[in-house]
Order: C-alpha cells, then sequence, then structure tokens
C-alpha cells in the first residue's frame, strides 16, 4: 500500500512538472501592461502546488511505518489488467475496423470469455448492441460512428435510412 | 405569491406530454442505476449524458434531474435486498435495511425507504421553491471578484469540512484546474498545455470525458475488484395491505423524517459535504434521539426513513447553489452544470431572469418526478428483484461499450475516446489510493470560471489583488474560505493528526 501510495506520488510530482514546463510556454509572471497575470500563470503555479502537496504525500509516506496490507490482490489484478487491455484493443481497432466490428467482438470477448456466459445470452447481447447503437446514434441522432473498411457495407443502409 | 405564478406556469411545461414522458422514462432508469451495486446517480448522469442529445436541451435537464432523483430512490434498493450499497448515498441504508430484510421485512423496509425518499424530497424541494429566487436576486449582485471568491469557497469546502485526506484533496482541486486550462487561453488566445502540439487539445479537455472516463470505465474496473462473487438477493413481495401498514407505520415518524430533510437539504448545498455524509448524520441524530437507540442497526425502521429522507434532501439541496449561483453542490451537479453550458443555458442568476420557463419548468419536474418515483418505485419492485440478479459482468460490458460510444459521440474525435480510457485507469488507481474524484470533476468544471474571473478582475483593477477583499461581499467569501482552509491545520495541531473517516460523496 505504501509503496503504491509512494509510485502514485512520484507519478503526481513527474506530471505536475510536465504541466510547468509546458505552461511555462506563455508569460508566467505578473503581466504590468494590462494588469493581472500571463496566460500560463494559473497552470504554472497550480500546478507547483500540486507538486509541492504530492512531494509532502511522499514525504509523509516514507516517514510511516510500512503495512502488510496490499495494493492489489493478484487475481483481481490480473482481471482488472485482462479488462483494461481488451478496452485498449477495442478501441484500436474502431477506427481500422469500425465500431460496428470491435464493439461486438468486445462484448462477445466479455461475456463469453471472460465472463463465462452462455451461447444464448452472449449471442442476443453482441447481436442487439450493435442494432441499438445504429438506429440510436446513426439513424435518430445523426451522429455516424467510425466504420473503418466495413465503410462499402453500409452504404445500402444510408440509403434506406437517410 | 409571485413565485406561485411562475411555479404555475413551470407546471404548465413540466406537464406537457414530452416532458411528462421523459420524467418517468429518467425516473424509472434512474431508479435502475440507483440500484446497481457500483453505480450511483453520478455515474448514470455521466453515461447518459452524451445520449440525451435525441432530446431538446431543457428536456435533456429536466431527464437527467430525474435520473439523479430515481438513483437516490434506487439506492435503497440494493441497501436493503443485496445489504451492499447500491450507492454510496446509501451506506446508511444498509445499517437497519438490511437486517429487517433478513428478519423477513424487505417489502416494509423498501417502503419505508420509498416513502421516505418522497417525504425527503417533497420537503426539499419545497425549500428550494422558497430560496431559489432570493439566492438568485442576492447573486445578481456579484461581479467578477465575488465569482472568484465563491468558487474559492466551494474548493476550500472540501479542504475544510471533506473527509478525506487533506493533501491529496489539493492535489486533486489542483490537477482539475490545471485540467481545465488546457487548450486556448481564454484572454490572449494563445494555445496553451497542447502536450507537443496534439490538435485534439486545442479545444480543451471537456468535463465530460473526464467523467465518463472516472464514473463511468475508473468506476467499473473499481466495482470488477470489489465484486466478484454474485451477492445474494432477498426476496421481497408487497401486498396491498403491507402498503397500508407502511404508510401508517411511517405517518408516526414525522419527527425523524423532517429532521432528516431540513439536514440534508442544507448539507447537500455544501460541495463538499452532500448526501452520503448528510444521510450518515441522519441517521446519527435520529439513532440520538430515539427512545430506543439500542434497536438501531437491528432492523429499526426509523434507521431506514432517517437516512433516506436525508439523501433525496441533500440531492435537492446541492441543485440549488448549481442553479442559482453557479457553483455546483456536488459531483452530480458539477456534471449538470456541465451539461447545462454545453447546451448554452449558463446557470446562474441570470437564468432566472432569461430562461424563467426553463427554470420553472425544471423546478416543477422536480415536483412530478417525485410523484413519479415514489409510484414507480412502490410498482416495480418485483422487477428490481428480477433485476438485481443479473450477473454484474453482463452490466460491465454494456456500460464499457455505452462509455466508449458516449465519449465518441459529442465531438465526434477518437482522440476522446483515448483520454476517457486514460482518466478511466487513472481514476482507478487514483482511486485506489484514497485521492477523492469529487473535488477533481468540480475543479473541471469550475476551471474556466475560476480562472476567467480572477484574471477579469484584475484587469479592472489594474492589477491590485487587494480588490478581492476591498469589496465586501467577496471579502467575506475570501475570509471564510481562508477560515476553512486554516480549520485542518488548527486541527492537526492540536491533535497531533488525526482525521475523520466520514467520506465526501
Amino acid at each position: 500500500m505504501l509503496i503504491a501510495d509512494r509510485v502514485i506520488a512520484i507519478a503526481i510530482m513527474a506530471l505536475s512538472a510536465y504541466f510547468m514546463w509546458h505552461a511555462a510556454a506563455l508569460p508566467i509572471g505578473w503581466n504590468g501592461m494590462t494588469g493581472g497575470p500571463g496566460g500560463g500563470a494559473f497552470p504554472f503555479w497550480l500546478s507547483l502546488l500540486m507538486l509541492s502537496s504530492a512531494g509532502a504525500v511522499l514525504v509523509r509516506s516514507i516517514m510511516q511505518a510500512p503495512s502488510s496490507q496490499h495494493f492489489f490482490d493478484s487475481q483481481m489484478l490480473r482481471s482488472v489488467i485482462a479488462v483494461v487491455v481488451a478496452l485498449f484493443v477495442t478501441i484500436a481497432l474502431i477506427p481500422v475496423t469500425g465500431a460496428y466490428v470491435a464493439l461486438p467482438l468486445f462484448i462477445f470477448w466479455y461475456l463469453r470469455i471472460y465472463g463465462g456466459h452462455g451461447w444464448l445470452l452472449t449471442g442476443i447481447l453482441t447481436v442487439a448492441t450493435p442494432l441499438f447503437l445504429f438506429f440510436f446514434f446513426e439513424v435518430t441522432l445523426k451522429i455516424l460512428l467510425p466504420k473503418g473498411v466495413t465503410e462499402p457495407l453500409f452504404l445500402p443502409l444510408y440509403a434506406m435510412f437517410f | 405569491m409571485d413565485t406561485l405564478a411562475l411555479l404555475a406556469d413551470g407546471f404548465a411545461t413540466s406537464l406537457s406530454p414530452l416532458n411528462l414522458m421523459i420524467v418517468i422514462l429518467g425516473v424509472t432508469a434512474g431508479l435502475f442505476i440507483g440500484a446497481m451495486p457500483g453505480l450511483g446517480s453520478v455515474n448514470g448522469v455521466a453515461i447518459v449524458l452524451p445520449l440525451t442529445f435525441i432530446v431538446p436541451p431543457s428536456s435533456a435537464i429536466i431527464l437527467l434531474c430525474a435520473i439523479y432523483y430515481g438513483a437516490m430512490y434506487g439506492g435503497a434498493i440494493s441497501s436493503i435486498l443485496l445489504g451492499i450499497p447500491g450507492a454510496s448515498t446509501a451506506v446508511a441504508t444498509t445499517f437497519d435495511g438490511r437486517p429487517m430484510a433478513q428478519q423477513g421485512k424487505a417489502g416494509l423496509a423498501l417502503i419505508a425507504a420509498a416513502v421516505a425518499s418522497f417525504v425527503g424530497g417533497t420537503i426539499s424541494v419545497l425549500l428550494f421553491t422558497l430560496f431559489a429566487v432570493p439566492l438568485a436576486d442576492l447573486a445578481l449582485a456579484f461581479g467578477p471578484a465575488e465569482e472568484f471568491a465563491l468558487v474559492l469557497l466551494a474548493f476550500t469546502t472540501f479542504v475544510g469540512l471533506g473527509g478525506d485526506d487533506k493533501l491529496k484533496t489539493i492535489i486533486m482541486i489542483c490537477l482539475g484546474l490545471v485540467l481545465s486550462t488546457v487548450g486556448l487561453d481564454l484572454i490572449s488566445g494563445q494555445p496553451r498545455l497542447i502536450f507537443g502540439d496534439m490538435p485534439g487539445f486545442y479545444s480543451g479537455i471537456s468535463f465530460l470525458v473526464l467523467a465518463i472516463g472516472v464514473y463511468g470505465i475508473g468506476e467499473i474496473l473499481y466495482t470488477i475488484e470489489t465484486s466478484r462473487t454474485a451477492p445474494q438477493v432477498t426476496p421481497a413481495r408487497i401486498t396491498l395491505r403491507e402498503l397500508g401498514d407502511g404508510i401508517k407505520t411511517m405517518n408516526k415518524m414525522w419527527r425523524t423524517m423532517s429532521l432528516g430533510s431540513f439536514l440534508g437539504f442544507f448539507v447537500g448545498m455544501l460541495p463538499a459535504a452532500g448526501a452520503t455524509p448528510a444521510a450518515l448524520m441522519a441517521y446519527g441524530i435520529a439513532r440520538s434521539t430515539s427512545k430506543e437507540p439500542k434497536s438501531f442497526g437491528k432492523g429499526n425502521i426509523e434507521g431506514v426513513a432517517a437516512p433516506e429522507t436525508a439523501n433525496n434532501a441533500a440531492s435537492t439541496g446541492s441543485l440549488l447553489p448549481m442553479l442559482t449561483l453557479g457553483i455546483p453542490g456536488s459531483p452530480t451537479t458539477a456534471l449538470l452544470l456541465g451539461g447545462m453550458v454545453m447546451w448554452g443555458l449558463m446557470p446562474g442568476p441570470m437564468l432566472f431572469i432569461e430562461q424563467q420557463d426553463f427554470v420553472w419548468g425544471l423546478i416543477s419536474s422536480l415536483y412530478t418526478a417525485n410523484f413519479a418515483a415514489v409510484a414507480i418505485n412502490i410498482a416495480l419492485i418485483p422487477l428490481f428483484v428480477w433485476a438485481l440478479r443479473m450477473p454484474f459482468t453482463v452490466l460491465c460490458a454494456l456500460v464499457m461499450v455505452l462509455c466508449i460510444v458516449g465519449g465518441f459521440a459529442p465531438s465526434q474525435k477518437m482522440h476522446d475516446v483515448w483520454l476517457i480510457a486514460g482518466f478511466g485507469v487513472a481514476g482507478y488507481l487514483l482511486r485506489k489510493a484514497d485521492y477523492p474524484l469529487a473535488p477533481l470533476v468540480l475543479a473541471l468544471v469550475l476551471g474556466p470560471l475560476m480562472e476567467k474571473s480572477f484574471r477579469q478582475t484584475l484587469i479592472s483593477e489594474q492589477g491590485d489583488i487587494l480588490a478581492f477583499i476591498e469589496r465586501p461581499l467577496s471579502g467575506t467569501f475570501i475570509a471564510i474560505a481562508v477560515l476553512f482552509f486554516a480549520l485542518p491545520l488548527v486541527k492537526y495541531l492540536r491533535k497531533g493528526g488525526a482525521r475523520s473517516i466520514a467520506p465526501a460523496e
């Protein structure tokens, strides 16, 4: 628990420093001409406050006695990582294969392989989800989801609904 | 009497067929969302917000408020039937609701929760109606200096009154504020914090992206960990006789329920407090003022009524500062505020002048939502019992897909979908390490207002920083803010670092 606390505090410190570096591209000091601080001042000084607070968390954590409580339970960690990886793969697939292939694949993986549900439930949801998305977003809201290589397959559908 | 006339006009709006349908739909959706362990009002509003483009803006806000309301009712259902709070706001309901269900009185407990929610909701909406106009009138006198001071005050309540780690709270507020500055500088128009000229960041980071990430993806990841095994659902069936008995029993608890409502309403207005602490406080007060305090925790019906009135009243209370001052009283209302800004309805005192139809339509819809919620809640109890048996993996998969598509729809950029995934993982890790997420979301929503009002004041006062203290109203706000900020420091020096454990929603 303490180690994770320290790692997160250090990560926040690094992030703050990174923000400060980018914020400093704009004036961070007092702008005498117009009155008030420059454009970079707000993010810069707040990042500095964040950096020092995270530093204080780090120092406090180092001063504390180590505890035996674990941040991650190894089995739980494995299932969380599996879902995160599946999520990232799905998002990466969306522009390539289109949302209507990537999202049902995700549902199928989650229910059948990860969740161990039966074929009937998996099948119904894998088919129903893209149908719902299509009618809700494309037909009703006129928001086109990315289709990637499957774009030509949708041309007859467009002709039917628009 | 003016208020009554406006309210009557409002009912003309909220009772239109479309809005009535929307209230019923929203309340039903909210009840389900609230009843699902792991999903509460804030998750529901974050996930559903992108889908509300389907109706006009004013109806969309009514829909989201109805979901907010429904979720407050729904939280009690899983607290009683599963023993797991459906939302953090319903934690206190498990204390006596669960024992009641185990004694075979689940039906009575559910009726008590619904009736108490109704009473809490109704009393607080009446209070809301009374206070809205005076508060908006007061806020009309606010200039940029007062706006800045008020936002500062909202943040310092997290430090002074919130139960979380102070340092971590400060970090999350700063992180939210810094993320809100991404994009174009609002005064000079220059791009800033665009991270190596990534075009996706020019338009800034939308509150919706952060909210869907943290409260959608992050919440699901968190729940995967905590609820792997399917919980045991206690069966509940309700007959008309039980309903009558339940209402009779509730009729004896007016003192507890009105106390809970007032307490909830005023605690709910504070950004750092909200429905969870309000419910815990109401429970505590009901126990300590009861004639038989020992029966609490063993299935005393008052222990269900008190927190349920308070959490519903708190949800209405948190709407008051959001609508009249433009300062949200809870993470859920922060999302409502973000949504309203997105639809061009700027919350604040001007809303009461320029958009009277909308404001009073919304307020009157809270009355109808209350009636709809109590009726639907009691009528659909068998359905909730069935829905709670739904395997959690099914819910997770569907919510994840909704998060991806809902994140894409408003801006139609894959950039935002990646950000959602990133915020989801980061939010999950931060939450595990006890970083509070509510101040982060609030800071991202309020950040632009805070920076704008700060810099506008300084420009108009030629850089004189004392302007914030010299104006009486803003000076008072700043003084209270300083007090809140100093409070934990004083406590720390006195007690040597003991911290309270009450969670801030």
